[in-house]
C-alpha cells in the first residue's frame, strides 16, 4: 500500500460517501416526514443516470444533462407524490412495498423500451479529462474533485433549507413527529409534495453526476438502494445530519474494503449495520422509534 | 389467585420503591419517589395532570426503565425485569387509552392474558380448542368484572365502560399479585362508575391495587391508602383522611375545598 | 361454562364450501399431467413452488403482521445448499438433501431473525431487505456458487426407504410434479394445525396488537423469532424444491425481487387467508405466462397489474368477495 494510492481511497470514499449522502437524504427524509417506503428510489438514481446518457449523446455535453435531471427529477417527483404516493400515506407497509416495487419493475422496462438492455458508457466532459496533481506522483482524475464539490453544493443547500427556513423546521419537526405537519400553518399537502420532489430530484442528480463513473446498465440502482437502506438505518429514520456522516463513514468502509480486503468488503457494511442495530436500534442518531 | 394468605399476612407489603426517578431530556417527570403497596390495600395516586402520575405507572410496569431508585416486588428487586417479565412476576397493568385486541370477541381477549403463561414450547403443542384450564380462568375473570353477558360479542362493539372493565378482566387473567389502574374510571358514566368503584373494593380484597385516578370524590370513597404527587414528587401520603387534613395538599392542590 | 364457540383462526377457510375448493383445486392438480403436455406440468410445478415460498411467508404476514424482504432470501440459499452438498454427478438422496435445505434456512433465518425482530415497521423492512442482500451478495461475489453465472447441479434423487423412483428421462418431471404437490399440500396443513395451537394465537395476538401482548406477559420477541425461523425453514423446503425442479441455482433466486413477487402473491390472494398465497402464486405464474406469450415484456404487465391492484383493490383479489375486515390492526407499529 503506498501513500499516493491510499490517498486515492480517501477521496474515492469520500466521493462515493457524498454520492450515498444525496441518495439517501431523500429516502431518509420520504420515510420521516411521509411514512412511505420508496424502493424505487434507486430506480430514480438509475433514470438520473440514463438521462444524462441520454442527454449527453443528443448534445454532446454533461453540462446541459445535470439541470436536466435535477430539473427533470422535480418534475418527476412532483408528479409521483401528487397522483400517486399522496394515496398511499395511511395504507399498510405491504402496499407501499408492492406499489414501489411495481414502479421498479414499469421503470426498468421503460428503460428498456427507449433505451434497450445495453452498457453504455458516458464520457467525461472533455474540459476536465484530465488529472490534478496532488503531491509528487500521486494525481487525481479533475471530474471527481468536480463531483465531490457539486456534492458539497448540494448538501449544503439541503443542510441550510431544513436548518434556515420555515419549510425545513417544519421538516424537522415532521420527522419527529409526523403528525406536526397538520399543526404548524403550513399546508401539509405542499410539504409532502416539496419533500419527495427534492427527494426524486436529489437522487435523479446523483444519477446523472456518478454516469461518467459509473456507466450505465439495466438494474444499477438496485445495489445503491440496499446500501442507502443501510445507509438510513445506521443513521437514523427522518435525520438528514444521520445520513450525511453514516453515508460517509460507509463510502469509507465500502470504499477501503474493496481496495484493501476484497474478499470481506461485501459484508462489511452489514456486519456494521448488525452492531449498529445491537448497540441502538433506532440508529446512531436516531431520535424516534419507528 | 395468587398465593394462599395463609402463609403470609393479610397485609403484608407486596411491592416497594425507593427513590425512582425518571428524567426525560432536561425535564424530571418523577422525583424520588418512595412508595409501598400492600396486599389487600388500594392506594390511590392522585395529583394534577402533569404531576407524573402516567409516568410512575409506566416505570411500575417496565414500559421506562427509572434513572434512579429501585421497584421491589416482595423484596425481589425487579427493576431490571421488562414489561413481560413484570407482567409474569405478578405486576400487571391496565391502559389508561383503552388498548385491548378490537377484532377478537372478549372471551378470546381474555383467553389471550391467561395463556400468557404458558410455555412456548407447551402453546406449540396444545390445539387452542382443547385448553380447558384457561376457559376456565378465562370465564373466572369475565365473571369477575361482570362481563359473562358479553362474553362471546366481538370486544370491538362493546361501550366504553365494557371495554375498560375487559381491560380489568385482561389483567385480572395473568394472575396478578398487584395491579396498576391507570384511570380505569376515565370516559365513565355515573351509573358505570359506580360498578367500577365496586369491583375495585372487591378487587382490593385478595390483590394490592395501585389506582391512578382525577376524580377527588371517588378517590376519597374507596381508597384505604392515598399518595398525592406534584410536579413527579410526592407532597403527601397517607389514609385519605389524613391526607384531606394535610396542610401541604390543602395549599398546593385542593385548594381548600375539599 | 364452556360452550364457547372458538372460531378458527382467520386464516382457515370458514364454510364448508370454501374446504370443499381446496379439496377440488388439490384434485386438480393431481390429474393435471394426464391431461396436458410436460410443458405445462411443469408450469404447474413452478407455481406449486411459488406457492410454498408465499406460503411460508403468509406466516410472517398473514398470521403474525411481519413484512419482510429478506423472505426470498432463505429460499435461494436453501437451493444453493442443495447444490453445495451435491458431489459432482452423482445424486443424493431427497431425504438427506431436503432436511439439510431447510436447516440451513431455518438457522440462517433465525440468525437475522436475532437482529432484525429487534426493530419494527419501516426498519424491520430495511433490516430483512438488508440481510437478504448480503446473503445475495455472498452468492454473487464470490466463487462459492458459481458467481453471477450461477451453476448446474445434480438433481436429488427421489427415494424413500431404500426404493427409488427411478422413472425414465421423459417422465422425471413427473416425479418432481408430484413431490412439489405432497410438499405444498403437507405444508398447508402443517401450517393450518400450527395456527390452531394456542401458539397459532399467541401470532394473532401479535399481529392485531403487539404492545398489549407484551403488557400481559408475552415474550414477545421469542414467539416472533420462532414464527420467522419456522418461515425461514419452509421458505428452504420451497427453495431445495426449485433445485430439485430446474437443477440449476443462480444469484437471482437469492435476490430480494424474490420476496416482492411472494408479497405480490399474498397481496392477490389476499392477507386474510392461508389459501391465499396458493391462488395468488398460481395466478402470477399464469398472468406471467401469458404476458411472455403476447408481449414478450412479461415484468412490464407484472408491475402494471400490480400497480392496478394496489390501487383499485386494496385487499387484495379476495376482497372482491365481501370478506370481514380486519382494521382493528390499527396500532400494530404503536
Amino acid at each position: 500500500m503506498t501513500l499516493s494510492s491510499f490517498l486515492a481511497q480517501i477521496l474515492n470514499s469520500l466521493q462515493y460517501g457524498l454520492l450515498l449522502f444525496l441518495i439517501s437524504s431523500g429516502l431518509t427524509l420520504i420515510f420521516g416526514v411521509l411514512g412511505v417506503i420508496n424502493l424505487a428510489h434507486g430506480s430514480l438514481y438509475m433514470i438520473g443516470a440514463y438521462t444524462a446518457f441520454v442527454v449527453a449523446r443528443a448534445v454532446g455535453s454533461l453540462w446541459i444533462a445535470l439541470p436536466v435531471a435535477m430539473l427533470g427529477g422535480i418534475l418527476l417527483g412532483s408528479l409521483l407524490e401528487r397522483f400517486l404516493f399522496r394515496y398511499f400515506y395511511k395504507r399498510e407497509h405491504l402496499d407501499q412495498v408492492l406499489l414501489t416495487f411495481a414502479l421498479i419493475l414499469l421503470f426498468e422496462e421503460g428503460r428498456s423500451l427507449l433505451v434497450g438492455n445495453d452498457f453504455y458508457s458516458v464520457p467525461i466532459p472533455a474540459a476536465l479529462d484530465f488529472s490534478i496533481p496532488i503531491v509528487e506522483g500521486f494525481s487525481y482524475a479533475a471530474y471527481r474533485f468536480v463531483v465531490i464539490v457539486c456534492c458539497l453544493v448540494l448538501a449544503a443547500a439541503l443542510f441550510v433549507w431544513i436548518e434556515r427556513t420555515k419549510m425545513g423546521a417544519i421538516i424537522r419537526a415532521a420527522a419527529e413527529r409526523p403528525e406536526m405537519v397538520d399543526a404548524l400553518g403550513i399546508d401539509p399537502r405542499r410539504v409532502h409534495l416539496t419533500v419527495f420532489a427534492v427527494g426524486t430530484a436529489l437522487a435523479l442528480t446523483a444519477g446523472a453526476l456518478n454516469a461518467p463513473l459509473s456507466s450505465v446498465y439495466p438494474n444499477m440502482g438496485d445495489n445503491l438502494l440496499i446500501i442507502s437502506f443501510v445507509v438510513v438505518v445506521i443513521g437514523g429514520l427522518g435525520s438528514v445530519s444521520g445520513a450525511f456522516w453514516s453515508a460517509l463513514l460507509i463510502g469509507l468502509i465500502d470504499t477501503m474494503g474493496k481496495a484493501y480486503a476484497p474478499k470481506a468488503s461485501g459484508l462489511a457494511i452489514y456486519v456494521l449495520m448488525a452492531i449498529v442495530l445491537l448497540w441502538r436500534p433506532n440508529g446512531l442518531f436516531g431520535q424516534r422509534g419507528t | 389467585m395468587g398465593d394462599p394468605a395463609a402463609t403470609t399476612p393479610a397485609n403484608a407489603l407486596v411491592l416497594c420503591t425507593e427513590g425512582l426517578s425518571k428524567s426525560f431530556g432536561g425535564l424530571q417527570a418523577t422525583r424520588d419517589v418512595s412508595l409501598s403497596l400492600h396486599r389487600n390495600e388500594l392506594h390511590a395516586v392522585i395529583g394534577p395532570n402533569g404531576a407524573g402520575k402516567s409516568t410512575l405507572v409506566n416505570l411500575l410496569a417496565g414500559e421506562f426503565t427509572p434513572s434512579a431508585g429501585r421497584i421491589l416486588l416482595e423484596g425481589r428487586d425487579i427493576t431490571s425485569l421488562n414489561v413481560w417479565q413484570r407482567t409474569r412476576a405478578g405486576v400487571a397493568r391496565s391502559f389508561q387509552r383503552t388498548n385491548i385486541f378490537l377484532p377478537l370477541t372478549v372471551h378470546e381477549n381474555v383467553r389471550l392474558a391467561a395463556q400468557a403463561r404458558t410455555g412456548t414450547l407447551a402453546s406449540l403443542l396444545s390445539r387452542a380448542a382443547n385448553s380447558r384450564t384457561l376457559f376456565e380462568i378465562t370465564d373466572l375473570a369475565i365473571e369477575r368484572v361482570g362481563l359473562t353477558q358479553s362474553r362471546l360479542r366481538p370486544s370491538g362493539e362493546l361501550s366504553h365502560g365494557e371495554q375498560r372493565q375487559l381491560e380489568i378482566a385482561m389483567t385480572l387473567a395473568t394472575d396478578p399479585k398487584v395491579l396498576l389502574l391507570d384511570e380505569p374510571l376515565a370516559g365513565m358514566g355515573q351509573e358505570e362508575g359506580e360498578r367500577i368503584s365496586a369491583l375495585l373494593k372487591s378487587l382490593a380484597r385478595d390483590h394490592a391495587v395501585l389506582l391512578i385516578e382525577h376524580d377527588m370524590d371517588f378517590v376519597f370513597k374507596v381508597a384505604d391508602v392515598m399518595t398525592v404527587l406534584v410536579e413527579g414528587a410526592v407532597l403527601a401520603s397517607g389514609t385519605p383522611q389524613s391526607v384531606r387534613e394535610s396542610a401541604a395538599v390543602q395549599a398546593a392542590y385542593l385548594g381548600g375545598h375539599a | 361454562m364452556i360452550e364457547v364457540p372458538l372460531r378458527t383462526t382467520r386464516l382457515l377457510p370458514h364454510t364448508l364450501l370454501g374446504r370443499i375448493g381446496l379439496v377440488v383445486l388439490a384434485a386438480a392438480i393431481t390429474v393435471l399431467p394426464w391431461l396436458v403436455p410436460s410443458y405445462y406440468a411443469e408450469l404447474v410445478t413452478s407455481a406449486m413452488i411459488a406457492a410454498m415460498l408465499a406460503l411460508s411467508m403468509q406466516l410472517l404476514v398473514g398470521a403474525t403482521g411481519l413484512v419482510s424482504l429478506g423472505h426470498g432470501a432463505f429460499y435461494g440459499l436453501a437451493a444453493y445448499v442443495v447444490y453445495l452438498i451435491s458431489p459432482e454427478n452423482v445424486a443424493l438422496p431427497i431425504w438427506i438433501t431436503l432436511p439439510v435445505a431447510m436447516l440451513v434456512a431455518g438457522a440462517a433465518a433465525c440468525v437475522v431473525g436475532l437482529f432484525s425482530l429487534r426493530t419494527t415497521g419501516f426498519f424491520f423492512l430495511m433490516v430483512t431487505l438488508a440481510f437478504g442482500q448480503m446473503i445475495f451478495f455472498v452468492f454473487h461475489d464470490t466463487k462459492l456458487g458459481g458467481g453471477t453465472d450461477g451453476a448446474y447441479l445434480t438433481k436429488p434423487l427421489i427415494s424413500a426407504f431404500g426404493a427409488t423412483l427411478d422413472l425414465p428421462r421423459k417422465q422425471k418431471y413427473l416425479g418432481t410434479y408430484y413431490v412439489a404437490l405432497v410438499q405444498l399440500v403437507a405444508m398447508y396443513l402443517g401450517l393450518a394445525m400450527l395456527l390452531q395451537t394456542l401458539f397459532g394465537r399467541a401470532l394473532e395476538g401479535i399481529r392485531v396488537n403487539e404492545h398489549r401482548m407484551r403488557a400481559i406477559g408475552f415474550d414477545t420477541f421469542k414467539i416472533k423469532l420462532i414464527a420467522f425461523t419456522l418461515a425461514g425453514a419452509l421458505a428452504g423446503a420451497a427453495g431445495h424444491m426449485w433445485a430439485l425442479h430446474r437443477g440449476f441455482v443462480n444469484p437471482e433466486i437469492v435476490g430480494w425481487h424474490q420476496s416482492a413477487e411472494a408479497l405480490l402473491m399474498i397481496l392477490l390472494g389476499g392477507l386474510g387467508s392461508l389459501h391465499g398465497p396458493i391462488l395468488g402464486a398460481l395466478a402470477l405464474t399464469g398472468l406471467g405466462e401469458v404476458a411472455q406469450l403476447l408481449t414478450e415484456r412479461k415484468l412490464l404487465v407484472e408491475g402494471l397489474v400490480i400497480l392496478a391492484v394496489v390501487i383499485l383493490l386494496p385487499r387484495g383479489l379476495a376482497g372482491l368477495g365481501s370478506r370481514n375486515t380486519s382494521n382493528g390492526a390499527g396500532d400494530r407499529h404503536g
